[in-house]
């Protein structure tokens, strides 16, 4: 049975914020830091919009896309975040209702730092491929946290995609999935806390390169594949350079990775981010490219997955929806005073 | 602090735009009612579901500047009212927006966002907003 992507949808809030402004208000060069981290802007999501909202924009571009799909039968939803915006009452609840799925469906809310959308995909791809569901959603967003002055605060962004997974009009087979996970403390947030700390160095290597890279091995071995027979690959991006340097110690060229990577462009999406990437691949892609993906959530994992576009790309009614190119288009700069108003950075009295 | 209750129950209408239509008359009325005000009592029974197009133009508009608590973090914003494609008037705020690039007959559509909520720790209430549909 062919399991893989039916649809997909992509939204990233249309505010920015650049890196020099940042730097300005804590006193630090953050042209220079921006340079460092490759991220020349990020994406800050308006104080009306949250995971709920953007979960849900994502998903009704991906329903747009396919007009002949039910949403009744949609058997599962999973929204992958770790800025959730309840701690008990699911997201994923409320996006079913939005694109009136339910009732008849399972639902649920995953978080696995930034992998949190990828671990989803394979909830879905395993429920649609027992024949348990007819069709399954699988999204990653998320409007990260970084702490005012911390080095988070330059990368972490909103946005978020959205993936309809069946057996029928399969735009990309998904042609394997693997995963490599390890207790790795290199990024965490404790209950009820406002942001995340991080180990600072020790997110690289023992954590993000090591994960990353096992897991693209394990399935280049599993698959008989090299670099070479990829036309895309998709890489976790919190900043633009560690992508860029995973790609180049696996063997992939900037030509490979220049679609799947928008950190530079929008910044750390989190959950978001390889959902994101994909997206714009997928907008890109024509039929019989192959497209290598490797996400990466800290605490810590890696999703791996061989991804081939069919020929029901040509009949895919991808422009019944706006391209991520497009989305991207016409952003809205914002200082750090309306950057710290719409991040609720500021205490407002009751 | 509005009842969870009876914020559930709107929740067809502010997520999906869902009105109904008379199924004696056909016109299409949003919010829900139980009967259509020109076909009476031929409509009793005959009030169908309807989920109104997303997409509008801005038919008319005006900036607060003086907004409820809900609102303080977005002014000064606008509300419009939208004439749908399936030319039905519905009014919301419109956002994502310079107030002062707005015009009459902008096409606009409706997405999801957060309302309001219950304070920090009450429930948090979501509805359409429009934005420009470029």
């Amino acid at each position: 049975m062919e399991v893989g992507i039916v649809s997909y949808g992509a939204y990233v809030p249309r505010y920015r914020i650049k890196p020099e402004e940042i730097g300005r208000i804590w006193g630090v060069d953050g042209k220079g830091m921006g340079k460092g981290l490759m991220i020349f802007q990020k994406s800050v999501p308006s104080p009306d919009e949250d995971v709920v909202t953007i979960a849900t924009e994502a998903a009704r571009y991906m329903m747009d896309r396919v007009p002949d799909v039910d949403p009744k039968d949609i058997g599962a939803i999973y929204v992958g975040s770790e800025s959730h915006p309840y701690a008990v009452k699911p997201t994923a609840t409320i996006v079913a209702e939005a694109i009136m799925a339910t009732p008849a469906l399972t639902a649920a809310d995953m978080e696995f730092a930034c992998k949190a959308g990828t671990a989803g995909i394979q909830a879905c791809m395993g429920l649609v491929g027992s024949g348990m569901i007819k069709y399954g959603v699988a999204i990653g967003a998320d409007t990260s946290q970084g702490a005012p002055g911390d080095a988070l605060e330059y990368s972490a962004s909103a946005g978020g995609a959205a993936y309809l997974i069946g057996t029928e009009k399969v735009i990309a087979r998904i042609n394997k999935t693997l995963s490599f996970t390890t207790d790795t403390p290199d990024f965490w947030r404790r209950e009820g806390q406002p942001y995340p700390l991080h180990g600072g160095r020790f997110t690289g290597e023992p954590a993000y390169f090591r994960h990353i890279t096992s897991a693209a091995k394990m399935m280049m071995e599993a698959m008989g594949t090299t670099p070479a027979d990829y036309k895309y690959a998709v890489f976790h991006q919190p900043n633009g350079k560690f992508p860029t340097r995973v790609a180049a110690q696996l063997g992939f060229t900037p030509e490979q990775i220049e679609y799947g990577l928008l950190t530079p462009n929008i910044g750390n999406t989190y959950s978001g981010a390889v959902p994101l990437g994909l997206a714009n691949v997928l907008d890109h892609a024509q039929p019989g490219d192959r497209i290598f993906v490797t996400s990466y959530g800290s605490g810590a994992g890696s999703d791996a997955f061989d991804i081939t576009v069919t020929d029901e790309i040509v009949n895919y009614k991808r422009s019944n929806a706006p391209v991520l190119e497009k989305i991207l288009a016409d952003p809205i700069y914002v200082d750090y005073g309306v950057y710290a108003k719409y991040k609720g950075k500021i205490v407002m009295p009751e | 602090m509005a009842s969870v209750a009876k914020e559930w129950r709107e929740i067809p209408g502010r997520y999906n735009l869902v009105g109904c239509k008379c199924g004696a008359c056909g016109k299409i009325y949003f919010p829900r009612r139980n009967l259509c005000p020109e076909c009476r009592r031929a409509s009793i029974g005959k009030m169908e579901d309807y989920a109104i197009c997303r997409k509008g133009k801005v038919f008319s508009f005006s900036v607060i500047y003086d907004a409820p608590e809900c609102n303080n973090l977005l002014k000064p914003y606008a509300v419009a009212m939208v004439k749908t494609d399936d030319g039905v008037m519905i009014s919301a705020q419109l956002v994502d927006v310079d107030v002062n690039s707005i015009e009459i007959g902008m096409p606009v559509r409706a997405v999801l966002r957060k309302l309001d909520a219950d304070g920090e720790s009450g429930v948090i209430h979501y509805g359409f907003k429009f934005v420009p549909d470029n």
